[in-house]
């Protein structure tokens, strides 16, 4: 064969004097970009093999390894940038869809960092979160309109029936991350860390392992096209059900977990045999309408007598404040939105890259047209895709979300890199594989601290900002967009948004 | 002279409510504001009386504001759509040097003429076509034997501006105002009304985006761009279309802790819950103190945290609120119970009946 013309995209840089060819970087790598030389006592790398995963570098006892990008020195064209050549390339020698994983990383604008958040001064003040109760509690489920209440002096009985709730102490959930797509230990990270803060994990499409069904009142299972481990068990578990039709990664594109993937736990998880394809249909294959759509909806509530919430997840593209509205009217207690910068497992780069909007403009839209129809309060919004910090988090639910997914920044706290190279299996940080070499890596007791530390720094930050604002509970937050304006943007961005421009008053 | 923009303020409320329905004149509590002058800075102030018109006392009593009148043709024929006006007439002033460049004031006695909508409804509509499309005009008050008087000016010049003293009602309620950043216009001023329920302020909203586009959901438009004013729609919401009895309208305004919610028992838990979860947008954050009247009756309430003042205090029959305990004692100078109001909490007077509290929520303080 002849050599190929894929240059490498890293360079490996080894300061021989550190060296002790202890071999650790050997044993980590799953790539196989390291290799020791017992002849003349020498680690050599292999730098095409390298992802930049970084875990060769963190683990290397005497920090001897240093991995950069490499310059590749091709005469600069401002059309075709390395990237589009080496894709070409690729393609050229294979023939096949290009895939990646993780979010798209392209530079479309971030409009979290367009958008700055107010403060009180003066004729209202700012409330000091250390001496007064700053609230961030969350609810999400369809709220009443009002309550029938039948009014007396001492004790005023109730009439409503409130629609079924979730309730999280910080508007932050663990976004649909299979077991399958990332390891076993990943996930009992990811529940028990909903577990112990006290909101949700969703189980993605890939059903649910028996071992973690007595943690069902912490997780959101899906119900995709694959109909993976959907089972009467599966929906009695659950704290809720999510209808899965779009993926911010991969919006109207189906999924496929190869049949190699398919161990006998999984083949337990997804319900099907051992070494099987496990093909996730573009569409569903019974929801071809909005109608459609809605009879799943009451099925699935029937199937839960009406005790628990269900969720529509959708991709945030073009039309989403119709289609959220749709699912709204459809039944959905929640909807979803999953915006181009959300992750993936798997997905062609192609459709990652370019299908889809940036969440922040679909959730500021989709906010104000179920307010304009009346239907806001049926059902609660929940965003994903690209939430970096707790700023993001206080700016989305100032722009009208009722919490947030992540889903990124979660696999960052257990210990992800960014090599976006999840659909190889050879995750070195043994969260996206299911080699048991690899997943043995990650403790799920430290992954789980990890997770409660993240999220418990992100609510101590929420309520700085929501005390510096003069506002001690969530919901006086929740599509205030008077706390937000906007910088450096057009004034048809800041319209789309909902906001006003630095500088203006009330 | 309208100027659209939300005006922040610091301020002096009080109340007087004469429990067996005495009417009595309004100088008394332009005495009681005057005692608390320093609070306002002469940009704003006002009243609103209860039972002043028991000569009409079955009309809506429409207090209208124009700029200059040549919107009143337009105004008259909006009001002549759904009502028959049985009186019109200008709102006598008293000229004088403290009150400079005023607008013209009308006030309509409308009964309405039979539609299938519910009549009430029928009047916030009016009330809302008119202050959001009809530049110039703004209707101050709306409800049935009662009245808005209110204007830029020290609110001690306002009510003599305006002759409150020629007016009796068992209620008085009373504003001074003190903008932080803003002119203020006359229609800007406290109190504001809608049908029976005129409601004075003392704070800021930090939550007025969200109260905002909540109301939006039930028809309300909120076009002042001022705090107050969705205080007002928001007690009509709830306690005029949702029913609240007023006792509870703390657990919705200024909503117990979710700690404090936790410590009670079934089946208070579950209903303070439902209330918390269903009314998150009706939620008032930042601080406050307000004072509302209603056919019948007045409530003060005060925010979660207790950031603004709030006395009350009762003499006989007679209910007393205000900012600061002097500006009562100035009119009633032996109280039997004086009470400052805690966080969240509710102090009503109705008439006919003796003390009656709604709930206290005071959370202490770490």
């Amino acid at each position: 064969m002849a050599k190929s013309l894929l240059f490498p995209e890293f360079k490996i840089e080894r300061d021989a004097e550190r060296c002790i060819s202890c071999q650790v970087c050997v044993r980590q790598c799953a790539n196989e970009v390291h290799s020791y030389d017992p002849e003349d006592d020498t680690v050599y790398s292999a730098e095409e093999h390298c992802v930049g995963c970084q875990r060769c570098v963190t683990l290397c006892p005497t920090g001897a390894l240093e991995i950069r990008k490499r310059e590749i020195g091709f005469r600069p064209n401002a059309n075709w940038d390395v990237a589009s050549i080496r894709n070409l390339y690729k393609q050229a020698e294979t023939g096949g869809v290009l895939l990646t994983g993780m979010g798209c990383d392209k530079p479309y604008p971030i409009y979290w960092d367009h958008l700055l958040l107010n403060a009180s001064q003066v004729t209202n003040p700012s409330i000091d979160p250390l001496r007064e109760p700053i609230e961030i509690r969350t609810f999400l489920g369809k709220k009443e309109p009002f309550l029938e209440v039948a009014w007396s002096e001492e004790f005023a009985g109730l009439k409503t029936r409130l629609a079924p709730q979730l309730e999280l102490s910080i508007p932050v959930l663990f976004s649909a991350m299979s077991y399958g797509s990332i390891s076993y230990n990943a996930f009992r990270s990811l529940v028990e860390a909903a577990k112990e803060i006290g909101t949700f994990c969703n189980s993605g499409e890939g059903g649910l392992h028996p071992g973690f069904y007595p943690l069902g009142d912490w997780i959101i299972v899906q119900v995709a096209s694959g109909r993976f481990g959907v089972t009467p068990e599966y929906l009695e578990v659950a704290a809720a059900v999510e209808i899965k039709i779009g993926q911010g990664a991969k919006p109207g594109i189906g999924g496929h977990l190869p049949g190699e993937k398919v161990s006998p736990e999984i083949s337990r998880t997804r319900r099907i045999p051992v070494g099987s394809d496990a093909i996730s249909p573009a569409p569903h294959h019974d929801i071809y309408s909005i109608e459609d759509l809605e009879r799943l909806v009451f099925a699935l509530k029937e199937a839960t007598r009406y005790e628990k919430p269900i969720s529509v997840k959708i991709a945030a593209v073009h039309n989403v404040a119709a289609i959220a509205s749709g699912a709204v009217r459809a039944g959905a207690d929640i909807v979803a939105i999953d915006g181009i910068r959300g992750g993936t497992g798997a997905a062609p780069q192609v459709i990652r890259d370019n299908v889809g909007i940036p969440i922040e403009l679909a959730l500021a839209q989709v906010d104000e047209r179920l307010r304009k129809e009346g239907i806001r309060h049926r059902a609660s919004i929940v965003i994903a895709g690209g939430i970096r910090s707790s700023s993001d988090v206080v700016k989305a639910i100032a722009l009208g979300a009722d919490a947030v997914y992540i889903g990124t920044s979660a696999l960052l706290a257990l210990g992800c890199h960014l090599c976006q190279k999840c659909y190889t299996g050879k995750c070195n940080w043994g969260i996206a594989t299911q080699d048991p070499y690899l997943t043995k890596r990650l403790n799920p007791q430290m992954g789980k601290r990890r997770l409660v530390n993240l999220l418990r720094a992100w609510s101590l930050e929420i309520k700085e900002i929501l005390g510096g604002m003069g506002i001690n509970a969530i919901e006086s937050l929740r599509g205030n967009r008077e706390q937000l304006r906007a910088v450096g943007l057009t004034k048809e961005e800041a319209q789309v948004l909902g906001v006003k421009m630095a500088g203006e008053g009330w | 002279m309208r100027e659209k923009v939300r005006i922040p303020s610091g301020c002096a409320v009080a109340g007087i409510l004469h429990q067996d329905g005495r009417r009595v004149s309004g100088e008394v509590i332009i005495r009681s504001m005057e005692v608390m002058h320093e609070r306002s800075n002469g940009l704003g102030g006002g009243f609103a009386g209860y039972g002043i018109y028991p000569q009409f006392a079955e009309l809506y009593a429409f207090h209208v504001l124009y700029d200059d009148l040549s919107a009143r043709s337009e105004v008259e024929e909006l009001l002549q759509k759904d009502f028959t006006i049985e009186q019109e007439e200008s709102i006598p002033i008293w000229e004088n040097s403290t009150i400079t460049d005023h607008p013209f004031f009308f006030r309509y006695f409308l009964y309405p003429k039979r539609t299938r909508d519910n009549e009430e409804d029928v009047v916030v509509r009016l009330v809302m076509t008119i202050n959001a499309m009809i530049e110039g005009a703004y209707v101050v008050s709306s409800g049935k034997n009662m009245g808005v008087f209110k204007g830029v000016g020290y609110p001690e010049d306002i009510g003599r501006f305006f002759r409150i003293e020629e007016y009796e009602g068992y209620c008085w309620i009373a504003h001074g105002r003190f903008p932080t950043n803003s002119v203020g216009w006359w229609g800007g001023a406290h109190p504001f009304n809608l049908l029976q329920f005129s409601v004075v302020h003392n704070g800021e909203l930090s939550s007025y985006g969200v109260n905002r586009r909540y109301l939006e959901n039930f028809g309300y438009l909120c076009t002042l761009q001022t705090d107050t004013e969705v205080i007002a729609y928001l007690v009509d919401l709830l306690l005029r279309r949702h029913r609240v009895d007023p006792s509870f309208l703390g657990a919705i305004l200024a909503g117990p802790f979710w700690s404090q919610i936790e410590e009670m028992n079934e089946p208070q838990k579950s209903f303070y819950r439902a209330l918390r979860i269903t009314y998150g947008g009706a939620l008032l954050n930042g601080p406050f103190s307000i004072i509302v009247g209603f056919e019948g009756g007045m409530f003060g309430l005060v925010d979660r945290i207790k950031l603004r003042p709030m006395v009350a205090g009762w003499s006989g029959d007679t209910f007393y609120l205000a900012s600061e305990e002097s500006a009562i004692r100035a009119i009633a100078p032996s109280l039997d119970v004086v009470k400052a109001l805690h966080a969240g909490e509710v102090m009503i007077g109705r008439l006919k009946e003796g003390i009656c509290h709604g709930q206290e929520f005071a959370f202490p303080r770490v």
